[in-house]
């Protein structure tokens, strides 16, 4: 058995009688993707917050690399190994492709409280920055106000951006958010390499890409983890069919 | 060369230039007019740090600008009536020495940014505005309640404070201080723009949770950020009460607060320059029109209500452009 | 100190706190209901102020004057809203604090040039004037005990307005979901102008009212604008209940904290180091109170939580 790089064990949330995450136990394994899927309001977000800062769970521990980091700040959980992107682009638009993938850089392995040498001229830092963008094929826009990048480029540097970070664990909230049939091909296979690098937990509502790259994937309803197993295994799962994909199958 | 490099060249250029002809011209009030402009365009550059590239819209910098001012006229009055400021438990003398109160303007505004941001950065938006706002009005309250420094009288100084081989009586000396001050400090700003602090606090300005999850504390950078710009403005309140060779509870009114805001609209938020443009420009119409009308703040009310509702981006905005700076 | 002085204390600053809650409400309402920042507010205050000395100046009825202050208030805060801040309502506060800070500088010479930089008096109407007896043999002026009256009277007003009207479930709509009044079918752009001048018509009135215990001048309403920031942040910024409660803790720290602290600081200090030091820290106590709210509850005590 392997060990997991990320798990989290009985996490339970509750906003006054809504309980948004019922003893939530998940686990993310080397080189896999794990896939999490669940209808609007199943508490996927709840959860992700709970993982990657900004909530505390009510009870039940998240835990990276066998650290818990369940009372960790945001920033403290990415410096520990976690990548995240954003279901809608958190980038700093009026800025360059380049500087977004240089904040990055600088938040994992620089400091951002040198004040005098320009960050541009950090030739690791660079080098970092530029290998990401080139990784998911944004290296030729590195120059290129982000506000002016198609919605499909601004989810690919949101990407590169969590790459620059040489993360132990990824968590992507709906990276094919908003994406054509192509810009989805491009970033699922894109992923599929990535799993070489780092396992990613993925949040996604598009069935395909998640039956294309998924390992196994988790059922969400209500707060609650109703199923976790191999594709084949949640295809065919009564429950999930039932609770889930019934509307779909 | 962009055009808003060469406009700031342009900037630099008449503020190395204007002062020189107007001492061949026999014009010190000229001159005096400048180092006040250029005085000004510094708070408004310590400013623009905290508000252009992070964001923070302090409503209270005449704190900074006012204990600058203070810390010069409470150190100058001593000096002048020969009268320690303390005995016990170690003496402290005041000083005529403009370096040694630069410091200690430096020093005391930094500390009162640091104070002040670190209970002020836990609100964001509208309160953050209100409560720097409420910081800048108790420092004033109190600058009239105490009497030690004359109140709501203010506190004269009779001789500008010395400088090491200048005599800085001499309007011309005493500006080329401000301006070699004002360019250090603008070549600092810039770098520190582009430097790794400058994009994280850039950064956390238009996206916060970006930051946060790239690892770096938005709180922090904040802080620092609201910090170092404090200290520059306090530098400034310094130079001012050494120009007019007074201090008064003024220099920490949220008047003060208003227009130091103003000159960076002016030229253009964010802008390296943008403080610099915006307090020439306020110089120049409080002596134009200022001349004119007694009224003149009506035209400055208009003028900035114009330039806020359809210039965005201010002076240098509207004859520059949007321009995206590599590297 | 003496219970008839303490309670003459308590007095004043319950009609601190009811005058700066007109001013407040106002305020709070335009920036929970539009989202904006109006440092202007003050000016409306002053506009009020100077319409009732105007007119009482001709008339000499001070019920006219009050009637002038709340209709100039109103007219001037409607046409501010139409010609300018609701062009304001979808900008960053940075563009709300600008424009509005041109808005005072145009409100506040304007006043200026017509005026002159003379102050106004306005006199307290002779029914109102001098001291009534109250229970326990205190002293107090009739006029300040009208203006606690009347402050009281309109919060009471204000909440059943909020509470009970079809324009105060308009407001409430339009704090918690903007979209969904429009939905409802509500002329959103009218109802922010009626919001606009209702704020408004608190804040002229409060001036015409506080004018005639003070001097009307140019600059008359940044002080009780920033006190009533103070106010709002205290309260929560939205809040109605949160402003009255906010401007009655706020009147009475200022009015208590300047009799209470010299007298404190007496009892340890030299007498004129304690009158100045004590005097000193009681100007700064509310600012010091709105810190330590913060501190505890940074949006306020009622405010929403961010």
């Amino acid at each position: 058995m392997i060990d997991p790089v990320l798990e989290t064990h009985n996490l339970t949330k509750s906003f006054g009688a809504v309980q948004a995450s019922k003893n939530i136990t998940l686990d993310l394994r080397a080189g896999e993707i794990h896939a999490l899927i669940g209808p609007n309001g199943a508490g996927k977000s709840t959860l992700i917050k709970q993982i990657c800062g900004g909530l505390t769970p009510d009870a039940g521990r998240v835990v990276l690399n066998g650290e818990d980091i369940t009372h960790l700040s945001t920033p403290d959980r990415a410096r520990k190994g976690l990548g995240r992107t954003f279901q809608i682009s958190a980038l700093a638009m009026e800025d360059s492709v380049l500087q977004n993938a240089l904040l990055g850089a600088l938040g994992a392995h620089g400091s951002p409280f040198r004040f005098f040498a320009p960050a541009a001229r950090n030739r690791e830092l660079r080098a970092r920055a530029e290998d990401a963008l080139e990784q998911v094929g944004l290296i030729d826009y590195r120059n290129v106000r982000t506000s002016e990048l198609s919605h499909g480029q601004r989810r690919q540097l949101e990407v590169a951006i969590a790459l620059t970070l040489t993360p132990k664990a990824f968590v992507m909230d709906e990276p094919m958010a908003g994406l054509g049939a192509e810009g989805s091909n491009t970033l699922t296979q894109f992923l599929d390499g990535l799993r070489k690098q780092a396992p990613i937990l993925l949040v996604e509502h598009d069935m395909d890409a998640v039956f294309a790259l998924a390992d196994r994937i988790s059922v969400l309803v209500y707060g609650e983890v109703i199923a976790t197993g191999t594709v084949d295994h949640i295809r065919n799962d009564p429950a999930v069919r039932t609770a889930y994909l019934g509307e779909d199958a | 060369m962009s055009r808003e490099t060469a406009l700031n060249a342009v900037m630099v250029m008449g503020l190395f230039l204007v002062p020189l002809w107007a001492l061949w011209a026999d014009e010190p009030f000229i001159i005096t007019l400048t180092t006040k402009a250029a005085i000004l365009a510094l708070a408004g550059v310590g400013l623009n740090i905290a508000l252009g590239l992070g964001g923070l819209v302090s409503l209270g910098h005449a704190a900074f600008f006012g204990l600058g001012g203070y810390a010069m006229g409470i150190l100058a009055s001593h000096a002048q009536s020969y009268a320690p400021i303390m005995e016990t438990p170690f003496l402290i003398e005041g000083t005529k020495s403009m370096p040694v109160i630069w410091v200690i303007a430096i020093i005391t505004s930094g500390l009162a940014a640091l104070a002040i941001g670190a209970l002020s950065l836990r609100t964001t938006g509208v309160y953050f505005i209100m409560i720097t706002l409420a910081f800048g009005q108790m420092l004033y309250f109190f600058s009239i309640s105490w009497p030690a420094y004359g109140g709501e009288d203010g506190l004269s100084i009779y001789v500008r404070n010395g400088f090491p081989g200048l005599n800085t009586l001499d309007p011309i000396q005493f500006y080329a201080i401000v301006f070699v001050i004002l360019m250090a400090v603008l070549v600092f700003a810039g770098r520190l723009a582009k430097s790794p602090f400058g994009l994280a606090l850039n950064a956390a300005r238009q996206s916060p949770e970006r930051v946060e999850t790239v690892g770096i504390t938005s709180y922090k950078l904040r802080l620092i950020a609201f910090t170092i710009s404090g200290m520059i403005t306090g530098l400034a309140g310094a130079l001012f009460a050494d120009l007019n060779r007074f201090v008064s509870p003024t220099m920490f009114s949220w008047q003060t607060s208003g227009e130091i805001m103003v000159f960076i609209i002016i030229g253009g938020v964010g802008r390296l320059f943008g403080p610099v443009v915006g307090a020439v420009l306020f110089i120049l119409l409080e002596h134009l029109l200022g001349g004119l009308s007694d009224y003149w703040h009506v035209y400055l009310g208009v003028l900035l209500l114009l330039i806020v509702l359809f210039a965005r981006g201010g002076l240098i905005g509207t004859l520059a452009g949007k321009e995206i700076s590599h590297d | 100190m003496s219970l008839i002085l303490l309670a003459e204390q308590l007095l004043n600053g319950l009609q601190l706190g009811v005058m700066l809650f007109l001013m407040a409400a106002g305020l709070t309402l335009v920036f929970g209901v539009m989202g904006l920042i109006n440092l202007a507010h003050g000016s409306l205050y002053m506009i009020g102020a100077f319409a009732a000395a105007a007119v009482a100046g001709v008339t000499g009825s001070f019920v006219l004057a009050l009637a002038a202050a709340l209709c100039a208030a109103a007219a001037a805060g409607a046409l501010v809203e139409i010609l300018i801040i609701r062009r304001l309502y979808h900008r960053d506060h940075l563009d709300q604090v600008l424009a509005t800070f041109a808005l005072i500088l145009i409100f506040s010479e304007g006043t200026r040039w017509i005026f002159g930089s003379f102050p106004l008096f306005l006199n307290i109407p002779t029914y109102l004037s001098g001291p009534v007896t109250l229970p326990g043999g205190i002293q107090y002026p009739l006029y300040r005990l009208t203006l606690i009256a009347i402050g009281l009277a309109i919060a009471g007003g204000l909440f059943l307005l909020i509470s009970r009207t079809r324009l105060g479930i308009q407001i409430r709509a339009g704090e918690n979901d903007r979209e969904m009044i429009a939905a409802l079918g509500v002329d959103i752009s009218k109802l922010y102008t009626i919001v606009f001048a209702l704020g408004a018509a608190l804040a002229g009135l409060a001036g015409a009212l506080v004018g005639a215990i003070q001097s009307v001048q140019v600059g008359m309403g940044e002080p009780v604008l920033i006190l009533a920031f103070v106010v709002i942040v205290i309260g929560g910024i939205g809040s109605i209940k949160g402003a009255l409660i906010g401007a009655i803790l706020v009147g009475l720290t200022d009015t208590m904290g300047g009799v209470l602290l010299p007298a404190l600081f007496k009892t340890f200090m030299e007498p004129s180091t304690a009158a100045s030091a004590g005097s000193a820290l009681a100007s700064m106590l509310i600012y010091i109170l709105m810190a330590c709210v913060l501190i505890i509850r940074p949006t306020g005590l009622f405010g929403a939580k961010a």
